[in-house]
């Protein structure tokens, strides 16, 4: 009975979130809409990018045809050193038309990117690609509505897993009681599922802590990017972030690597000379593509569906009729619902390649 | 393009970010909370180990008990038969003694009487040798009254001698 009603509120928790999302979705489509004006055509593309990427300000919703939005402190090296504003100097401007004069550089937000422009000039001019001729990217570490999402995920991760770790010290027997409850069995799935079988029984307890924080991290921020209140803040689907992670997976399997795992690379035990010869560049090129492809995969995945749910919400404004929004809701809902079970198969895959790629690294030779 | 193309900001925050949760949680949550869980799955270990000594001991305790229990039957057996014998045996020493008891009593009675009868046949010869004679005496003496009578029991005497 209680198993049953798990299920079902699971179930309805997991709709919920996915016709909000839709909901969002589609809100979100509406408000570009208006904010192109009557002038311009709705541009799909334009609306769908700007959602995708990244952002200063996070911006909430639309109130009497005026985004609300909070701010976020935009931090900028530039020549005269370091230069700090709040992002709602821009005025939700990101064409360019708003420059923000700071300690003697004249600053503007080109499609969410800060440009310093060069001196002389006092606004941007734009090439036939609508790059700025007359500016340049200063060094730019503001915290841009991703790294709030950064922030707050590594803040809710170390809530709960500290609040978890404590439960274990007040019962007797290591008992897991309240969220340690929760928590443990996933822990103990990222370990028993993915740490000891791809690593081996002999040397998985040392990546554990690497595998368990990216699987929590990356899971985290792909539900993070499905919550409409975030207006799908799309952290785990933005190249920098799984570059770092796959880059850092890159340099724990090069450090760990064994002679057996440089043998397999550079002299394939096994094989005839010529083979050898043949398989070096090969296997060489495979110590890249590997983390690559781990860096590539979630970010398409994760992005992918962020597009997917926004490119069906644009068809109703591509057509210009509300008879298509039953269509694009149904869908996006569907989507939606693939999109919840994706954010935790794409941390399940990247946790277990990288677990593989440790494995590989450090399995010793047997004959 | 450009959504290819990794930001630096966002690479640097995420740097610093993932690599402070790391060691955080490394400390703080990893190490406690696989701790414990290895912790009980040793535990659990060492009491499904030392209940499965547990029975094999009870199972030896068992086959203890059962071994005693077979060794008391038999002594009990052993005793049984023992005192059987040896009723059986007192019942026939008994019976022998009593018997032999009963004919030595027998032979002292036959003697007895043997010695009785003859002390008696011998009364009982005295005695009637006695009356013998007195009634010989007496016949005699009345047969010897008369003369004829004392020549016919002479002849008669005679006869008999003859046929002898």
């Amino acid at each position: 009975m209680v198993n049953v009603l798990q299920v079902n509120s699971l179930k309805s928790l997991f709709l919920g979130l996915a016709i909000f999302f839709s909901i969002s979705a589609f809100a979100t489509a509406e408000n570009t809409l208006k904010d192109s004006g009557d002038d311009k055509s709705f541009d799909p593309k334009e609306m769908i990018m700007h959602h995708v990427k990244d952002a200063y300000g996070f911006h909430l919703w639309d109130w009497d045809n005026h985004p609300v939005s909070i701010p976020l402190p935009v931090i900028l090296w530039t020549d005269n050193g370091l230069t700090t504003f709040s992002s709602s100097e821009f005025h939700h401007d990101y064409h360019g038309e708003v420059v923000v004069e700071k300690n003697g550089g004249k600053f503007i937000n080109l499609h969410e990117k800060v440009y310093q422009l060069d001196a002389g000039a006092s606004t941007v001019a734009l090439d036939d690609e609508g790059h700025p001729k007359n500016a340049h990217i200063p060094i730019d570490i503001s915290i841009t509505r991703n790294v709030l999402m950064l922030f707050i995920s590594a803040l809710l991760l170390i809530l709960l897993f500290t609040a978890a770790a404590r439960r274990y010290k007040k019962s007797e027997n290591n008992v897991p009681t309240g969220i340690a409850g929760f928590l443990e069995p996933l822990v103990v799935f990222v370990r028993d599922e993915i740490g000891i079988p791809m690593i081996g029984e002999k040397k998985y307890k040392r990546f554990m802590p690497y595998l368990l924080t990216v699987f929590f991290f990356i899971w985290v921020n792909n539900i993070f990017g499905l919550i409409p209140i975030f207006n799908g803040a799309n952290l785990s689907g933005n190249i920098a972030f799984t570059m770092v992670l796959a880059v850092i997976t890159f340099i724990i399997t090069t450090l760990s690597g064994n002679a057996n795992y440089w043998k397999h690379i550079f002299w394939m035990p096994g094989v005839p000379v010529p083979m050898k010869i043949f398989l070096m560049p090969i296997e060489i090129i495979g110590m890249f593509v590997k983390p690559i492809s781990l860096m590539i995969r979630l970010f398409a995945n994760i992005t992918a569906g962020h597009i997917i749910v926004l490119a069906l919400m644009s068809l109703i404004f591509v057509f210009k009729t509300v008879a298509v929004a039953p269509v694009s809701v149904a869908f996006s809902l569907f989507i939606g619902v693939i999109e919840i079970i994706v954010t935790a198969i794409q941390a399940y895959i990247f946790t277990v390649l990288s677990a593989l790629y440790f494995g590989m690294a450090t399995e010793e030779a047997h004959h | 393009m450009d959504l290819v193309t990794p930001g630096f900001g966002l690479v640097f925050w995420t740097i610093i970010t993932f690599l402070f949760l790391l060691f955080i949680l490394r400390k703080f949550a990893w190490k406690p909370i696989l701790g414990a869980v290895s912790d009980r799955e040793a535990s659990i270990k060492d009491a499904l180990a030392s209940a499965e000594e547990a029975k094999k001991e009870m199972a030896s305790l068992q086959a203890d008990n059962q071994k005693l229990l077979q060794e008391a039957r038999a002594e009990r057996e052993s005793m049984l038969k023992e005192a059987r014998e040896m009723k059986a045996k007192m019942i026939g020493d008994a019976k022998g003694e009593a018997k032999a008891e009963a004919e030595k009593m027998i032979i002292q009675a036959q003697a007895a009487i043997d010695a009785e009868r003859k002390s008696a046949i011998a009364d009982l010869k005295g005695q009637v040798a006695a009356l013998s004679v007195e009634i010989a005496e007496k016949v005699v003496k009345s047969e010897l009254s008369d003369k004829k009578k004392q020549l016919g029991l002479v002849d008669e005497m005679l006869g008999q001698a003859t046929l002898n």
